[in-house]
């Protein structure tokens, strides 16, 4: 079974910080770019470089330029071309494991349990072909009840044939870090079986030559139906068991709050939390590591207003009671942190709603630029040769006004790393191709979408982390609290058992629906 | 006053008329009526017999005319000139009480003491 829980990293493509030009420039020409990383959290300054810029050449450091925050200045750090600091050595590691190759400890489990099938499945095959080849004219005939028995093996191979194929030959879609009890269990279980059979086989009929060939087919049709039994208790252990839901597993995500709930069966926590990253991808919007809460602006006026001295000649206790005082003062002092918050907030949902409007109206302009031309639409006269263009080729040619308008939209909800020009030009020839209007173009860019829409398909898989205080093997119970982590971000996943329902039932006797005027009303003459 | 279904109602009643009052473009009596055979005879708050269904005084006005003519809350209405009040909705009553075209009403009401 697999161990490790090692696949090559997701294609985050961190950003620059402090590097050389020459190091920045080689990177940027192996990758293709996806979005920013975890390094615009940190409090260094940066220089975010997408790999393609959006549009003009300047944008590299305009995104932040736009948006007046003050505290992301974009200043090239006065580092000599040989240095590298602690955040380029992370990265190099991080992109060594990017670049490992496809891990083979993956497919150990898979093939293991194949090869075991394999030879269970051969077995009663054998049971049968072993005597005959071996000491055939020996053997007793053995008539109708014989041709019977071979008629339900074989009938009883193929089914077996088709319900492991249908159930357990399926690519795994995770690796889990330690050991998947059932599976083993199951496999375990399996291998004794046909071991013991075959011991039994070895002892009781190849070493004194039974001559009962009948005694034989049946032993053989024994095994058939005890491993028909072993797939029933695999299948109620593997696929069903989880499935009624016991436990109500709430999702939140550690840097923004994003939440979920969901219902689960009785499960491990390693399935648990395969089953919660499988909901994840496709339910929680995409996180957004520009996106902050509160801008440092407003939270650093805080803390910088106060020094305090220490008039007190003794040294013990000094640093509490100090980071004490602050606090309380900081605590007690008036400030307007918050109107600054509210009237910055209200300033952003303006700005954000009339570049919305004006990106709706551009997309809607280009789009009627262009139609699609039909099949028996003859060509006009030569005066007027229309231009016959291929989905690609009408992509570019109106994504030229609109790109302004979208690039601006963009940078405005902090949205631009995750978008590059190709992806927006490949998304507008997908709409154009399948007569979409500009409102389905712009639903992508409008709303941020599930981490699903931004994968590339790699077919490294991505790395998660299960962080959990009881081993993870063992099940999901009331009160248990587990975290996935990534590099950057966090699921943390609390487990509560969903109530006992006590259904009683009333009868109503349709006869009894009657109604009587409850008006006393009062007029006056 | 509870009737027997199928038999007649007998009762002893009094002649009271009253003079309807101008007021703006109305003609008013100056009392409320409550009941009715579409209403709950149960939430009749004046009657007496709470599964009677008819007209019953249930305010009046004081000043009014009807104060005048020494109606008093309480009385059932079992007839307004000549039509009978006995087993008719309270929409009906209403229109029957205020015809624009009537100066005065004649009501037969009966009540407890009489």
């Amino acid at each position: 079974m697999d161990n490790e829980s090692q696949y090559s990293g997701y294609s985050y493509k961190s950003s620059h910080s402090r590097s050389s030009r020459k190091h920045r420039d080689r990177r940027d020409r192996h990758r293709s770019k996806s979005r920013d990383s975890s390094s615009r959290g940190d409090k260094s300054v940066t220089i975010q470089t997408p790999g393609e810029p959006l549009l003009d050449a300047e944008s590299t450091r305009g995104d932040d330029r736009d948006d007046n925050w003050g505290e992301t200045t974009t200043v090239v750090t006065g580092t000599s071309e040989h240095s590298l600091s602690n955040e380029d050595l992370t990265r190099v590691t991080k992109d060594l494991e990017e670049s490992t190759p496809l891990e083979c400890k993956r497919f150990i489990g898979p093939v293991l349990g194949g090869c075991l099938s394999f030879f269970a499945l051969i077995t009663p095959l054998a049971f049968l072909v072993l005597p005959q080849v071996l000491w055939r004219d020996v053997l007793e005939p053995c008539g109708t009840p014989c041709e019977g028995l071979y008629v339900s093996l074989a009938f009883k191979l193929l089914v077996l044939l088709i319900s492991s194929w249908a159930l357990f030959l399926r690519p795994p879609r995770a690796t889990l870090p330690r050991f998947f009890v059932f599976r083993c269990l199951l496999m375990v279980l399996v291998f004794l079986f046909v071991a013991s059979y075959w011991l039994f086989y070895g002892v009781r009929v190849l070493e004194p030559r039974e001559r009962d060939y009948r005694g034989i087919v049946e032993y053989a049709a024994s095994l058939v139906d005890a491993l028909l039994f072993i797939q029933y208790l695999a299948l109620v252990l593997l696929e069903v068991r989880h499935l009624q839901p016991a436990f109500c597993l709430k999702v939140v995500r550690s840097t923004d709050g994003a939440s979920k709930f969901y219902n689960v069966g009785h499960l491990s926590i390693q399935r648990a939390a395969v089953w919660v990253l499988d909901r994840y991808y496709s339910d929680f919007s995409v996180y957004n590591p520009a996106v902050v809460n509160l801008p440092k602006s407003i939270l650093s006026k805080k803390m910088t207003g106060f020094k305090v001295y220490s008039l007190d000649e003794s040294t013990t206790n000094n640093s509490t009671g100090q980071s004490r005082a602050m606090i309380a003062a900081a605590a007690r002092r008036r400030d307007n942190s918050h109107n600054e918050f509210y009237y910055e907030e209200a300033e952003m949902e303006r700005r954000i709603r009339k570049r919305k409007a004006r990106l709706v109206v551009a997309v809607e302009e280009a789009f009627t630029h262009i139609k699609r031309l039909h099949e028996d639409e003859v060509a006009s006269s030569p005066k007027h040769p229309r231009e016959v263009m291929d989905p690609r080729e009408a992509a570019q040619a109106i994504f030229a006004p609109m790109a302004r308008a979208m690039q601006k939209y963009l940078r405005t909800t902090r949205q631009q790393a995750f978008h590059s020009m190709e992806s927006i030009l490949t998304h507008l020839q997908f709409c154009i191709t399948h007569n979409m209007t500009p409102k389905a173009f712009l639903e992508r860019y409008l709303s941020p979408g599930p981490t699903m829409q931004y994968q590339q398909q790699s077919g490294r898989g991505r790395q998660w982390t299960l962080v959990s205080e009881e081993p993870v093997t063992s099940g999901i119970r009331q009160g248990l609290v587990f975290s996935l982590r990534r590099l950057d971000f966090s699921l943390v996943v609390t487990v509560t058992p969903l109530p006992f329902l006590r259904l009683g039932e009333e009868f109503i006797d349709p006869k009894s629906h009657k109604f009587v005027m409850r008006l006393q009303s009062e007029t006056s003459v | 006053m509870s009737f027997v279904p199928g038999k007649p109602v007998t009762a002893v009643v009094q002649i009271i008329e009253i003079q309807k009052l101008r007021q703006g473009d109305n003609l008013i009596l100056g009392f409320s009526i409550g009941g009715g055979i579409d209403q709950d005879p149960g939430q009749n708050p004046v009657s007496e017999d709470k599964s009677d269904m008819g007209i019953y005084v249930t305010r009046i006005t004081p000043g009014g005319p009807a104060e005048v003519a020494d109606l008093r809350v309480g009385d059932k209405i079992m007839q307004v000139n000549g039509w009978d009040m006995t087993v008719v909705t309270h929409d009906q009553a209403r229109k029957r009480l205020t015809k624009k075209n009537e100066k005065v009403v004649r009501l037969l009401i009966t009540r407890k003491s009489l």
